[in-house]
């Protein structure tokens, strides 16, 4: 299988999406002739030439009015994928997804399709600050109506991507800044991945890690470092998080007795305390230790490297997450007056 | 423009089914047969009268909260819009929108929305939508004074512009955001300055006139549809009623009031073909009876329609 970036699968995706259905158009800010062509990650490179300024369309900084109106395309019979540049964003944009695009079917009984794609990215990746580094994803999780992606591998980008554009309800398609140049295997032919099926992307017996974009790879680096501690961890990345694939997490927590949920967004309220839960719940007579959670710690993520890294996660925290719950200890990195 | 003498007709007929319809709104709640909250558009029949019965059928509208009036204009089904108020299964929405959400998209009537705003968006996304499929459809946002301090109308009427969209954004100013009035709110004197900040020529039209208002949007449309991108038409009108139905609008100059029910669009629709010798006072009576029995044919037939199970509140969250 050949080799491209996360970036260039995206753009496959939005690409082959476009030649094969007319009602599919992009909107977003710098978007056509911005950098190389293509945005700020060259996600949409090569598709103003090629499909012409009506289906790519560069918008004023309007994101509450453009995200509006992909709604309202998409209310009838156009399938926008509209692009949010950063996820911090999306703080502009809550009326039409929450109130408008997440309601829409239920509020109307059901008149109605909304088959619109959001993509945005979430995550730090180094000195963007408290406004550009933000990962909202539990934010979306607490709305119903709403599907939320979260891919890492750029097969899971253009799979996914594909069946967010060919559903027909609003879907958040969060992408990670980090990782849109990182490479990977993609299909020749790329098939759409359904929704709500996890990956066991490492097997172990040890311990189950569940973790998403950047935190999996640290998990999964993890599970390779860990294995002269003795540690056989089993890595599942939910590659969505609504719908979740609550049954892959149970199975191996089953197997394993021991959860680690690892996610970049803050620890308070984030969607490892959701995922825990379920698992306290469903398999609570199969955990060894507590459940144990790597996010980051509840607070903005400041500018300077010295300071960043105390509030994201890196690779030496999810190993330390790792740890304890092998050694049945508390941890926690949200807050220093929770557990010192 | 001179109107054919059935459409004068018929603009009346709609604008008394809404009125009569709206009136029947405190029965209703007092009786315990709807909830939450109910805007009547009294008053305001003949923007709505005017506005939809110009446009086509394949033509959209959005809505606002206050929307009965839109609904009934548009060619909605009366039982199964009371139904949706009664909360049954029977209505629109199966009983989960209710009056604020009450949406007929068989008439491409694309909803009401309780969010006020919230139509420019939606509106200007539907005239997107239809430029890129190549239909010559249009699509008209109804929303009031008050919206127009909300950010979206900046954003999404300057969208309109640079695109060119086939939208109109109709402004009922009935005078009122709830308690606060326009004079007060807006920076500006006229409504359709507001139009010119973001390039479109804005018209004033009277908003209990509903021939001029039938007029106005006409020409719009005919505007929008031959490619001018958006229009803008700012419609004078006058909320009869309070916010919503219980409000006892301690904040309103009686006086004030008193003049604009004088202007009375449905009175002043009757006066007109009185005058010319089409209707006659028997006539009147008639039409207000067969609009009476209408709403009480509805209701009647509603009222008779199940609730839904409960197991449908569990339906519809995904299509």
């Amino acid at each position: 299988m050949p080799e491209m970036t996360y970036s260039a699968a995206l753009n496959r995706a939005l690409r082959e999406e476009m030649m094969r259905d007319n009602s599919v158009f992009i909107m977003g800010e710098d978007i056509g002739v911005w950098g190389d062509g293509g945005g700020v990650f060259s996600v949409t490179k090569g598709l103003l030439e090629e499909f012409g300024p009506e289906r790519i369309r560069d918008t004023p900084i309007s994101e509450e009015g453009f995200v509006s109106m992909g709604v309202g395309a998409a209310m009838v019979g156009s399938r926008p994928v509209v692009e949010v540049m950063y996820s911090d964003f999306l703080t502009l944009v809550m009326d039409p997804l929450v109130n408008q695009a997440a309601k829409m079917r239920y509020m109307f009984g059901g008149q109605v399709k909304v088959p619109l794609v959001v993509r945005t990215n979430l995550g730090a990746s180094g000195g963007k600050a408290a406004q550009h580094s933000q990962s909202f994803e539990s934010w979306f999780m607490h709305v119903p109506g709403l599907k939320i992606v979260v891919p890492t591998r750029p097969e899971d980008a253009a799979g996914l991507l594909k069946t967010a554009i060919r559903d027909d309800n609003p879907v958040i398609f969060l992408e990670h800044k980090s990782l849109y140049f990182m490479k990977g295997e993609v299909p020749d032919v790329i098939e759409p991945i359904p929704f709500g099926q996890a990956l066991v992307r490492r097997e172990g017996k040890d311990v189950t890690v569940v973790a998403t974009q950047v935190m999996l790879q640290h998990a999964l680096k993890a599970a390779e470092q860990l294995q002269e501690e003795g540690i056989d961890i089993e890595v599942i990345d939910p590659r969505t998080l609504v719908p979740l694939d609550i049954e892959t997490i149970l199975t191996s927590v089953r197997k394993t007795g021991r959860c680690v949920i690892a996610h970049e967004a803050v620890e308070r309220a984030g969607w490892a305390a959701e995922v825990g839960f379920q698992v306290s719940l469903q398999a609570f007579d199969y955990l060894d230790a507590p459940i144990v959670r790597v996010c980051a710690a509840n607070l903005p993520i400041p500018y300077t490297k010295v300071l960043e890294s105390v509030v994201v996660p890196n690779l030496d925290d999810v190993k330390e997450g790792i740890r304890a719950v092998v050694a049945g200890r508390p941890y926690s990195r949200g807050g220093k007056a929770i557990h010192e | 423009m001179v109107r054919d003498v059935d459409l004068e007709v018929r603009m009346l007929k709609t604008m008394m089914l809404i009125r009569a319809f709206d009136s029947n709104l405190p029965t209703l709640y007092n009786k315990g047969l709807i909830q939450g909250s109910s805007h009547s558009a009294i008053g305001q029949e003949a923007v709505a009268t005017g506005a939809c019965l110009a446009l086509r059928p394949e033509d959209f509208v959005t809505s606002t909260h206050r929307g009965h009036g839109h609904t009934i204009a548009k060619g909605a089904d009366l039982t199964r819009m009371t139904a949706e108020l009664l909360g049954r299964e029977l209505g629109f929405c199966r009983g989960k929108g209710g009056s604020m959400h009450i949406a007929d998209f068989s008439v491409n009537m694309l909803g009401a929305n309780g969010i006020v705003g919230a139509s420019f968006g939606i509106a200007a996304g539907a005239a997107l939508s239809v430029k890129l499929q190549g239909s010559d459809s249009v699509v008209l946002a109804f929303f009031g004074e008050g919206a127009l301090n909300q950010g979206t109308f900046l954003e999404c009427a300057n969208m309109a512009k640079i695109w060119s969209l086939p939208v109109i954004f109709l402004c009922e100013n009935n005078h009122f955001a709830m308690s606060a009035r326009p004079e007060e709110m807006l920076a500006v004197r006229a409504i359709t300055d507001r139009a010119g900040a973001v390039g479109m020529k804005g018209v004033e039209v009277d908003g209990m006139d509903v021939g001029a208002v039938f007029d106005a949007v006409q020409a719009a449309a005919a505007r929008a549809r031959a490619g001018e991108g958006p229009q803008f038409i700012a419609a004078e009108c006058y909320r009869f009623e309070g916010h919503f139905s219980g409000d006892a609008m301690a904040y309103r100059d009686n006086s004030e009031a008193d003049e604009w029910l004088k202007r009375d669009p449905i009175l002043r629709q009757q006066r007109m073909l009185m005058s010319k010798d089409v209707l006659a006072d028997e006539d009147i009576k008639s039409m207000e009876s067969v609009a009476k029995s209408e709403v009480d044919e509805a209701l009647a037939l509603a009222s008779a329609a199940p609730f839904p199970d409960p197991g449908q509140a569990w339906e519809d969250v995904y299509a």
